[in-house]
């Protein structure tokens, strides 16, 4: 059974080889195959030693050689007969029997007479050891024997023994050397024998490398008939009648088409369309502007343009454009956001050498998102020109006469001078400093008359307001002294001595009140001293009334009610005015003519009547902490000074809010006056400066006061951060005294 | 007490706006498309006056829109177009994923397109609208015209920029009506007044782009797309107020004459390099052979005076004076010069241009031609040199333009240091610092003889008094109380020796006449009466003014600042100059 599956696959292999028999296949590939063959031959004698040969290359070059044995087989077989069925069955028992072969071959010979010679040399070659092996194992890798003394079967089932061979290498080579056939010897790997091939097998070798058929007689080139030509011929070639279908019309056909016609119809199935590149056809699309959309844009913002490049951008910019290395550093050292120019200029000295701009798709991409990421808002620009800002004032010219140029300094003191007070006259200046020392001036002369030293820090000082009489209040640490200085014509310091002595005959005091009066004897009488008032405190500031009379003076404190004392002086007498602390006071005023009286305390202005007992008013000055207060000569205007540099000016009649408040200063407002007779007012602040302003008030109430800044007068030298302390008009002329932490007073005219 | 509460948030500027996110709610757009939307349409986030209250009390950052632009954009036809690409998108990707290949191709046939004309028209109703918004578009274009042909962005959209840009150019041209130039680090402004309107546009340096990673490309494309329609129809408007024929054509009698180059390129894009080779004619609707000079009649405008009027014209005048700069001469550009942007410039004035054959097509005539007047080179120095012919550096051709005169050729010769190349946008105001360079040209224009030194000397001394008189009045007051102090002083030393016992000497010594100053007198009040007026300012005035007089006095630092370093790099020439001088020696 084997053998006859074996025979007839290889009858189909041998069919397929025949017809494959016009296959070309190149040449090399012949060659190799040729080699491989041979060198197949070589290692089967190795094989008992080396099994190096991968298992499929060998399957594959079984193939080969089965396949080119076939046809060389089949090549003569198909030469010598015609019919293939009958040969069938005969070839698989013929198969690599050359004796078959040859006997075929002689069979041919009667047809090809010049064949003959060639067969009698296969003879030759034939050679008779050659035993008649017929292996039934079938086509399979040979290799699966190679551990078997036996390679396959024979048709009894007996073994086929290996043929003995010890042929190694050197044996291989000589017989390469020396067999003159070594070069047409294949080996059998069914049987393991080696087979010479003849002269004829050669040949077909030879020609089927060539691409040649096998059969050396086959005409390749035979003529065609044509069958299907553009002639009509005049019979069908085939004879069947025409289909049913041929000449009725398709439903599916109709079914399709109606379905298409449906979708046209419908739209959904749209022609072609043609191809137009609509993206460059122009044409005039303002040909009729109609301005009804132009006022649909009434919210739109049109972008800002770029802003035009500037010298520095240019590519050979003047070279105070180009950075030097400070500012270079600074440009890298900065936040890209921060940079004032975002480029550092450069500069080249010809066009060849400027490169591309290699932030330029940056910043147009920065543009674009600029265009449409951007929230938009309409900034109103402020166009103005600062010179009309500036208010329009009266010029100080036309406002004359105010103090302009400082003219005399007052030296002598040695410690800051607290306080100044100018005597009616206007003849005499007191002036009272931390020394200790009270000093008295000659105005004109800025001679110093007399020095009364009282022994204590001066706080405050006054002169009696009376021309009738020369007094002085001066008060130190918690004591109040009368003084007369006598500096006067004799008819006035007489009455003085009369308003001192008047009293002598009154009674004596019953019960001792907070403070306490007492007569001044000895050294300190001499000096001029006359009148000795111990309070409970310390004093702060002294004042006297229009009238001369009386004083009142004030010690700040937050706890008691015993701030404020006002004292008369004819009678030796004085009095608590307040029953109630309403808050620190700062500093206290009497009203020049009528009976009222000013309290000022931190943040406010408090305004009694002495006769009803009652306040009238209260003034909010606006401010943090009220330095100093004065009142205008005729009574209708304050002006406040206060710590936090402003000057508040209060119309008494409008109301208890400032009127105006002025921000001169720079720093602390430490005093403030008021002139007698000219309208002017001046502060003195800390940073050494006196301003001299003028206050107009009209009788027209329509008409608003003026209140125009006239002079800044500076000449104090700031020192331990106090400037200017005090300051004082005189009566009468437009002069001006401020005294200063630098020990000096001053008069600018 | 009875009524309604009134609810916050439901009326007032709070109902007005809407925060992106609902705007794009709304409009059932996705983020990209919302964009794009934006972008096409022109609208933009505005800012409200009081954010939080538009805000519904929150103060977190969010950008708004009017409301009532967002709802002129919900029936935008263009809306349905990105819905229907949307949808396109997605059957593509179907038909791709399911392999049906018929069904792709008829897909891509039926791609949903869009057109901008009417949105060009709404956004721009009249014509100069369009022209005023079109600095940006030409400088995309010219941008987009430089990219290569591969990457970023769609070929044809390149292949359209630089149409449109050499469309522009030609117009450019045929015009005359470019003003300025300016060569800038990052590329060359060119500034034209068309139609009145002033357009800027800067164009890059013909290089290949290194394409920045962290810019999004869809963006400008969407601009681009945007702009191209614009361009398209400004240059077709423009044409036709010149009797151009639209799309441009050569005259057909330089046409004739450049036949001969047929091997030059495929024939597709030969005609539009002809184009941009910038140096023919246009072909116009009537063959006019010259348009007659109309003179304008002079009608005097009311509220304006005599010399208003008189500068006008003359302004005019120069004008056309600089119109026919080039004129009657021949300029030959050697081939290492940016020849379209000097072909341009010297077309834009009636100047011819030729340059190498190989180079670029379309040149007119040879370097052998002995009528060349200028030879335009940048490299240090030319082997064959024609005697007849300057040869001088692009930027002579710049300045001249910018100067409307023609410059001296002597500063611009081959392998001369150049002047400085100055801005011609920057109008220097009073107290603005002026470059020495500038004062020159300005000189030059004047019609005054380059006297060279003494020019330049003068100017700098005219700036630095300007200068000392900003400071002097800021140190009178100074001066002012150092001599007080200075009396004060001296007091003080006689006080003290009198304190000490000792007896003064006294001393008579002859008075000193002060001279009184009447002029810096009153200066000197003025300048009081200032003080003192702007201490009486308001408060908010004050900070205004304070503002303003800031602004204004860095603005004069910045000015000396340049002027000093300008000051400090001339006196180390000099030095140099006088070093060299001596080692000569």
């Amino acid at each position: 059974m084997e053998s006859n599956m074996a025979g007839t696959e290889r009858a189909r292999e041998a069919k397929k080889a025949r017809e494959k028999g016009a296959r070309k296949r190149s040449k090399e590939e012949r060659e190799e195959e040729q080699e491989e063959e041979r060198e197949e031959e070589r290692e089967e004698e190795r094989e008992e030693i080396f099994n190096f040969k991968k298992k499929s290359s060998e399957h594959d070059e079984d193939e080969d050689l089965s396949d080119s044995e076939d046809s060389i087989f089949s090549g003569l077989e198909d030469s010598g007969s015609d019919s293939e069925d009958d040969e069938e069955e005969e070839r698989p028992d013929d198969e690599e029997h050359l004796k078959v072969e040859t006997e075929q071959v002689e069979e041919k010979k009667k047809k090809k007479g010049g064949e003959e010679e060639k067969k009698e040399d296969e003879y030759e070659h034939d050679s008779s050891d050659e035993e008649d092996i017929r292996n039934t194992v079938g086509n399979i890798p040979m290799e699966w024997y190679k551990d078997f003394p036996h390679i396959g079967y024979d048709l009894d089932g007996k073994k086929i023994y290996k043929p003995i061979r010890n042929k190694d290498e050197l044996d291989d080579f000589l017989d390469k050397m020396e067999n003159a056939d070594y070069w047409r010897t294949v080996h059998d790997k069914q049987t393991g024998s080696d087979i010479v091939l003849s002269d004829e097998q050669v040949e077909l070798v030879n020609r089927l490398q060539k691409g040649q058929f096998g059969d050396v007689n086959f005409n390749e080139y035979q003529p065609q008939v044509e069958f299907f030509s553009k002639d009509l011929m005049l019979h069908p070639v085939t004879n069947r009648p025409a289909d049913k279908r041929s000449f009725i019309p398709s439903l599916i056909e109709k079914e399709k088409v109606s379905k298409l016609v449906h979708a046209i119809k419908m739209g959904w199935i749209k022609p072609r369309r043609l191809e137009d590149d609509s993206r460059g056809r122009y044409y005039d699309l303002w040909a009729s502007e109609d301005s009804s959309a132009l006022a649909k844009h009434k919210m739109h913002l049109p972008a800002p343009k770029i802003p035009l490049p500037g010298h520095h951008e240019s590519y050979n910019p003047p070279p105070e454009y180009l950075f030097t290395d400070e500012e270079r550093a600074l440009w890298e050292q900065q936040d890209p956001s921060d940079r004032k120019c975002p480029f550092i200029p450069r500069k080249f000295s010809s066009l060849r050498q400027v490169p591309a701009f290699p932030r330029f798709i940056h910043e147009r991409f920065e543009r674009c998102l600029d265009l449409y990421l951007c929230p938009r808002q309409r900034k109103m620009r402020v166009n103005v020109n600062p010179e009309d800002l500036i208010p329009k004032l009266p010029k100080p010219k036309d406002l004359q006469p105010f103090p302009t140029t400082q003219s005399l300094v007052y030296r002598g003191h040695s410690g800051l001078v607290r306080s100044i007070s100018i005597s009616p006259s206007g003849q005499w200046l007191a002036s009272g400093s931390d020394d200790g020392s009270v000093r008295f001036w000659e105005v004109c002369s800025a001679r110093c008359m007399k020095t009364v030293q009282v022994g204590g820090a001066v706080k405050s000082i006054a002169w009696n307001p009376n021309p009738s009489v020369c007094l002085l209040a001066v008060a130190l640490d918690s004591v109040l002294l009368i003084l007369s200085p006598s500096l006067a014509d004799r008819q006035v310091v007489s009455s003085t001595e009369r308003l001192l002595s008047g009293h002598q005959e009154a009674e004596p005091e019953e019960g001792a009140g907070p403070v306490t009066w007492s007569e001044v004897e000895g050294e300190e009488l001499t000096q001029g001293i006359r009148l000795r008032l111990q309070h409970p405190k310390a004093i702060h500031q002294v004042v006297w009334h229009a009238k001369g009379d009386y004083l009142a003076t004030v010690m700040p404190d937050h706890s008691s009610h015993l701030q404020v004392f006002i004292h008369q002086v004819s009678r030796r007498r004085s009095q608590n005015p307040f029953r109630k602390n309403k808050g620190l006071v700062q500093c206290v005023s009497f009203h020049p003519v009528r009976p009222y009286f000013f309290v000022a305390t931190q943040r406010s202005v408090r305004i009694y009547n002495l006769i009803k007992q009652e306040m009238t008013k209260k003034l909010q000055a606006n401010s943090k902490w009220i330095s100093s207060m004065a009142v205008h000569p005729g009574g209708d205007h304050v002006i406040c000074g206060s710590y936090d540099c402003r000057l508040s000016w209060f119309d008494l009649d409008l109301s208890t809010k400032p009127y105006k408040i002025l921000r001169h200063h720079k720093k602390a407002v430490r005093g403030v006056a008021y002139h007698r007779l000219y309208p002017l007012f001046a502060s003195a602040s800390d940073d050494g400066s006196v301003i001299v302003c003028h206050g107009t008030v009209y009788n027209d109430l329509l008409q608003n006061p003026l209140i125009v800044p006239v002079k800044v007068l500076r000449g104090h030298v700031i020192t331990h951060d106090l400037g200017v302390l005090d300051v004082t008009f005189h009566p009468t002329q437009p002069w001006i005294f401020s005294s200063g932490a630098d020990a000096t007073i001053r008069l600018f005219t | 007490m009875g009524g309604l509460q009134k609810k916050k948030f439901e009326r007032g500027s709070a109902t007005n706006y809407i925060t992106r996110n609902k705007a794009r709610k709304k409009l059932q757009l996705s983020l990209p498309d919302f964009r794009r939307l934006c972008i096409l349409k022109g609208i933009y986030p505005h800012e409200p006056k009081h954010k939080k209250k538009v805000n519904k009390g929150s103060t977190a950052a969010r950008t708004f829109y009017l409301l009532k632009d967002i709802r002129f954009l919900l029936h935008e036809p263009i809306v349905g177009k990105f819905r229907d690409y949307k949808v396109f998108v997605r059957k593509l990707k179907r038909a791709y994923g399911k392999t049906e290949w018929s069904a792709v191709e008829r897909l891509k046939e039926n791609k949903p397109t869009y057109k901008l004309d009417h949105i060009i028209k709404e956004r721009f109703p009249s014509f100069i609208d369009a022209l005023r918004d079109i600095d940006d578009a030409l400088c995309m274009a010219f941008l987009f015209s430089t990219f290569a042909r591969t990457g970023k962005c769609h070929v044809q959209t390149i292949q359209l920029c630089r149409r449109l840009t050499v469309e522009w150019m030609n117009y450019v041209i045929a015009s005359r009506s470019l003003r300025k130039v300016f060569i800038s680090i990052k590329g060359i402004y060119y500034q034209a007044e068309v139609m009145g309107q002033l357009i800027t546009w800067l164009v890059p340096y013909q290089f290949s782009h290194d394409h920045p990673t962290d810019v999004d490309y869809r963006v400008m494309a969407t601009f681009t797309e945007f702009y191209t329609t614009l361009l398209g129809f400004v240059n077709f408007r423009l044409y036709h107020s010149l009797n151009l024929v639209y799309p441009p054509k050569l005259d057909s009698k330089t046409e004739s004459e450049l036949k001969d180059e047929d091997d030059y390129a495929m024939n597709s894009e030969s005609y539009l390099e002809k184009l941009s080779a910038l140096s023919a004619s246009l072909a116009r609707v009537v063959s006019t052979a010259e348009e007659e000079e109309a003179q304008l009649d002079q009608f005097p405008v009311e509220g304006e005076d005599i010399e208003t009027m008189e500068a006008r014209e003359k302004e005019e005048k120069q004008q056309e004076a600089q119109k026919k700069l080039f004129e009657g001469l021949k300029f030959f550009l050697n081939r290492e010069v940016p020849r379209e942007s000097l072909a341009f410039l010297i077309r834009c004035f009636g100047g011819e241009v030729s340059w190498d054959k190989s180079v670029c097509i379309g040149s007119t005539y040879d370097v052998t031609d002995e009528t060349i007047t200028h030879h335009i080179v940048d490299r240090p120095n030319v082997d064959k040199q024609y005697i007849n012919r300057y040869y001088i550096q692009p930027q002579w051709l710049y300045d001249c333009v910018n100067a409307k005169i023609l410059l001296p050729v002597e500063d611009y010769f081959l392998g001369v240091t150049l002047p400085p190349h100055l801005s011609p946008f920057v109008e220097e105001k009073d107290g603005d610092y002026v470059p020495p360079e500038k004062l020159k040209i300005m000189a030059l224009q004047r019609g005054e003889k380059p006297a060279q030194e003494d020019e330049e000397e003068e100017g700098e001394e005219e700036e630095e008094e300007e200068g000392e008189d900003e400071e002097e009045e800021e140190d009178d007051n100074e001066e002012e109380d150092e001599e007080e102090e200075a009396d004060e002083k001296n007091l003080k030393i006689m006080e003290e020796q009198r304190s000490q016992g000792k007896s003064l000497k006294v001393k008579v010594t002859p008075g000193k006449v002060k001279v009184e100053n009447a002029a810096r007198l009153e200066q000197e009040e003025k300048a009081e009466e200032k003080r003192l007026a702007i201490m009486m300012m308001k408060k908010k005035e004050k900070y205004l003014y304070d503002k303003i007089m800031f602004g204004k006095k860095r603005k004069i630092r910045e000015a000396n600042k340049l002027a000093a370093k300008r000051k400090a790099h001339d006196d180390a020439e000099k030095s140099d100059k006088k070093k060299k001088a001596k080692t000569r020696k």
